[in-house]
């Protein structure tokens, strides 16, 4: 056991809590609460910086991970936040699994910067990978602690002591037994967490590795699960902002007097920021439709078209992700060799639930309910914004309609903040779907160039990679190939200034939908020019037998048949890694040859993501990938044209229907050695490779370009 | 120009005094308090906005006020009797389909009215009839297979 320090008060109650900072203040609502054991993480050592490998501007307004009430309920507070990818049921799992307690007696809190730990943001399939076991460990270290009270309480020896079901008792007198609300009655006890614990083996697990239903579906089937745009507060007014009509479109002269007219509309100016705000959100739009404004218009000459031939113009010198052998080497020993540039399009995040704030700023405090992904980023943005210091800045995180990398940054948050204060009364910022869409941090556009080349034996000798402007995540090799390079020529999260027209940023598994594509479709093609089956030439250049086995599932899975492409069966086979997780999927289309359009009939999707926490959850997070894959497969990109976005709603901008929907199985490839690995984003890497080499199958055609929409698969068609 | 506009809204009588060419949408969400028809587009392209009126499907964010007057609307705060869910909110929770939660309740009142008129369509039906609602986290397989198990579930008789 590490130090601890008790405390008697006139409550009662159990905490895992991680700063001696707001230790007050905690303390405080411990009180109200009914008390605690309360663990500290160590500031400047905690395992959590350890492991998230930031070391620098560590904020100190640590909080509590979990609470044990005298009424036997458990609660679990993260700085993660729910957005449909699960951790609201699993982690809920993995802490009653280390406590010992009752699934059902834990209750979890998400995303309120004033209650929970802090947080770098929910993305890159981190929550279950990196959070989990922070979690555990703070439930492992309470669980010691009530061991310590049982052993005084029951008067038994530490040692006869074991937990179940939130209950402490003595092996050798089971009627001697202490529930856990018994222990924390009465008293708040603090305790550093400096050590770790041991954590149970996965061998004793009872309630990680079982499927659990979700467990915000009643609230989501009843109405009564509320988002951002859902929180009112007396007084509020909703706010619309003047809008330019391009990126890079500067204000020249605006009249706001037919605006400041309309009965209950409040004209709110700050510089640059023009808003009308009014008690309906309604009357609010028709107001700022009064609103006169005359903006430059940018001439860039950049548009869809011509956009990759400009990246490639500016990009910038490479980083080299991996490399082995000598290109030149690699040259010389190859009999064929193969030279591809594949092409992405820009692409939307398109949550359906637009950004949205919800901003109280009262004298020098703020607090911001927020659909985000990133709490609090957001809080210190916010509290930039206001010149405020961050400990005044409040962030509550209700549900979230959907985040997917695009809720990322928030600048809704900022703007509702700023005209709170301004206005002085609450102030919602929702934005439009046009909004949406106009401000998205959008996929980039990306470019991929591979030259490659093969031995007489099938076996791969070069792979000369660059990747432009999508980023590393997937660039990596692992296909076993003696000469090897990948160069990454920027990257999502650097540099959109002087290279896009526009913002962009993380998108689900960001950059390995782009590198898998390119990857996977050119491996296809060296198949079909070694006249090898797809499948076979992958297990030929594999040497990694986790995704040996990942594929061989997937084949199993399918009935897939060797045959060299194209066979005009219109199979498709990709696979790759992300998020420490293995995936492979396998797809069959079928393509009208004088439409271009391709209808995907049939997708397996197997995936070794270590030990699986909810496996129904799981699956539903890799059914949710290859049906919003298909998305940027098919049709989805964003059109512009000089900093003027052409797609602003679902009517041109297409994301997949029901009637789009190809058959799914999804096969869990068992690895329960291994600590969980990401679930939310690994499937859709593959979701452009495998119906672009399916089509490849078809037809003969290469898909050279994401998405493959009709008129592009025409003009692929003729040239096969 | 504000006039009273009467209806029942989840089984109660209200009035509300507005302008009768505002949208369905906002008159629930703000005058009303009812924020389960969510705004996902404003355009009609999305269905979040789905609300029943006389157990029909219609988007909220393209009906004016004042077409509603002396009408029937079911949001899905009204779908419940009490605390016993209606078979298609059971079969929603049963089978795990949603994910973010932002489009369910559209797609429930929507479903809500294609069981109306076809309580035992095909799956090629329940597809064509749920097209127009999307959905971006990908729960749409979960989906069907909940409207399917809520269709065989009111056969016996459930409402």
């Amino acid at each position: 056991m590490t130090a601890s320090d008790r405390k008697d008060t006139s409550k009662g109650g159990i905490s895992a809590y991680s700063s001696p900072l707001s230790r007050r203040q905690f303390l405080k609502r411990m009180g109200i609460l009914g008390g605690g054991i309360i663990i500290y993480f160590t500031t400047g050592r905690s395992v959590l910086w350890a492991r998230t490998g930031r070391n620098a501007n560590i904020p100190t307004d640590f909080n509590a991970f979990l609470r044990i009430g005298a009424d036997e309920k458990i609660t679990c507070l993260t700085g993660k936040i729910e957005m449909g990818q699960g951790p609201v049921t699993s982690l809920p799992q993995m802490l009653a699994e280390e406590l010992d307690a009752p699934y059902a007696a834990v209750n979890i809190i998400m995303g309120d910067t004033a209650q929970c730990p802090w947080d770098m943001g929910t993305w890159g399939s981190l929550t279950t990978r990196q959070f989990g076991p922070l979690l555990r460990e703070a439930a492992a270290e309470a669980k010691g602690v009530l061991k310590e009270l049982a052993a005084e309480h029951l008067k038994s020896p530490l040692e006869r002591l074991q937990t179940k079901d939130g209950t402490v008792f003595d092996i050798t007198a089971p009627r001697k037994r202490v529930t856990y609300g018994e222990l924390a009655k009465g008293k708040i006890i603090e305790k550093y967490l400096k050590d770790l614990p041991a954590l149970k083996a996965t061998a004793d697990f009872s309630i990680m590795g079982k499927s659990y239903l979700r467990r915000d579906a009643r609230e989501k089937v009843t109405g009564k699960a509320h988002y951002a745009g859902d929180i009112r507060l007396p007084g509020m007014k909703y706010a619309r902002i003047l809008r330019p009509p391009a990126h890079g479109a500067k204000l020249h002269n605006v009249d706001l007097s037919a605006a400041q007219k309309l009965s209950g509309a409040q004209i709110v100016r700050d510089g640059d920021l023009i808003a009308v705000l009014h008690e309906l959100p309604d009357e609010a739009e028709k107001a700022l439709a009064a609103v006169k404004a005359e903006f430059s218009q940018p001439r860039t000459g950049i548009d869809d078209k011509s956009i990759f031939s400009h990246l490639l113009r500016s990009a910038p010198a490479p980083e080299i992700e991996s490399a082995a052998g000598d290109l030149q080497t690699g040259e010389k020993l190859a009999v064929k060799v193969f030279e591809e540039t594949y092409l992405n399009s820009y692409v939307a995040h398109a949550p359906m639930e637009p950004h949205t704030a919800l901003a109280s700023v009262e004298g020098n405090k703020a607090t911001v309910w927020v659909s985000t992904q990133s709490p609090f980023g957001d809080k210190e943005r916010v509290a930039r914004a206001l010149n405020l210091p961050s400990e005044n800045v409040r962030i509550i995180t209700p549900f979230v309609g959907g985040g997917f990398g695009g809720k990322s940054g928030n600048p809704q948050a900022v703007e509702a903040a700023q005209l709170s204060r301004l206005a002085k009364c609450p102030v919602q910022v929702a934005w439009s779907r046009g909004e949406e869409f106009f401000y998205d941090t959008f996929r980039p556009a990306a470019i991929v160039t591979i030259k490659s080349g093969i031995d007489k034996g099938g076996k791969m000798v070069l792979w000369d990679y660059h990747v432009y402007f999508a980023g590393n995540r997937g660039a990596e090799q692992y296909y076993d190939i003696p000469h090897h390079r990948e160069a990454v020529h920027g990257h999502w999260g650097r540099g959109g200034r002087g290279h896009h027209p526009f913002a962009v940023g993380p998108w689900r598994a960001p950059a390995n939908n782009t590198n898998t594509y390119a990857r996977e479709l050119h491996i296809n093609l060296m198949a079909a020019g070694a006249g090898i089956d797809p499948l076979a030439f992958r297990l030929k250049n594999l040497k990694d037998q986790r995704m040996i086995r990942t594929l061989t599932a997937a084949a199993r899975q399918f009935g897939w048949r060797a045959q060299k492409a194209p066979a005009g069966r219109g199979y498709g086979i990709a696979c790759g890694i992300d998020a420490g997780t293995y995936v492979a999927l396998m797809a069959e289309v079928d393509v009208d040859q004088t439409t271009g359009n391709i209808g995907v009939k049939r997708v397996v999707c197997a995936q070794d993501m270590g030990f699986v926490v909810n496996p129904e959850g799981a699956r539903i997070q890799m059914e949710g990938c290859v049906t919003m894959g298909l998305g940027y497969a098919l049709r989805e990109e964003v059109r512009f044209r000089n900093g003027e976005i052409m797609d602003l709603n679902f009517d041109t901008y297409e994301i997949p229907r029901f009637s789009w929907l190809p058959k799914i199985e999804t096969v869990i490839v068992k690895n329960d050695e291994l600590s969980p690995q990401g679930g939310g984003e690994p499937a859709i890497i593959c979701m452009g490779a495998v119906i672009a080499t399916a089509v490849h199958d078809a037809t003969g055609a290469k898909p050279m370009q994401l998405p493959m929409t009709q008129a592009r698969l025409k003009e692929a068609l003729a040239k096969a | 120009m504000n006039i009273p506009i009467q209806f029942k809204l989840n089984n109660r009588p209200v009035t509300v005094t507005t302008d009768g060419d505002r949208m369905l949408l906002w008159v629930l969400r703000t005058d009303l308090g009812v924020t389960g028809p969510k705004y996902g587009c404003g355009e009609g392209f999305c269905g979040a906005c789905t609300v029943l009126v006389n157990d029909r499907a219609v988007l909220s964010c393209q009906t004016p006020v004042k077409e509603v007057e002396g009408a029937e609307i079911v949001t899905i705060e009204g779908l419940a009797k009490g605390e016993t869910l209606h078979p298609l909110q059971q079969a929603f929770i049963e089978q795990d389909a949603l994910q973010c939660g932002f489009c369910t309740p559209g797609m429930i009142l929507k479903a809500y009215s294609l069981l109306a008129e076809k309580p035992n369509p095909s799956r090629e039906e329940i597809i064509a009839g749920m097209d127009e609602n999307l959905c971006r986290c990908g729960a749409h397989v979960r989906i069907l297979a909940a409207v399917e198990s809520a269709a065989r579930e009111m056969k016996g008789g459930k409402k």
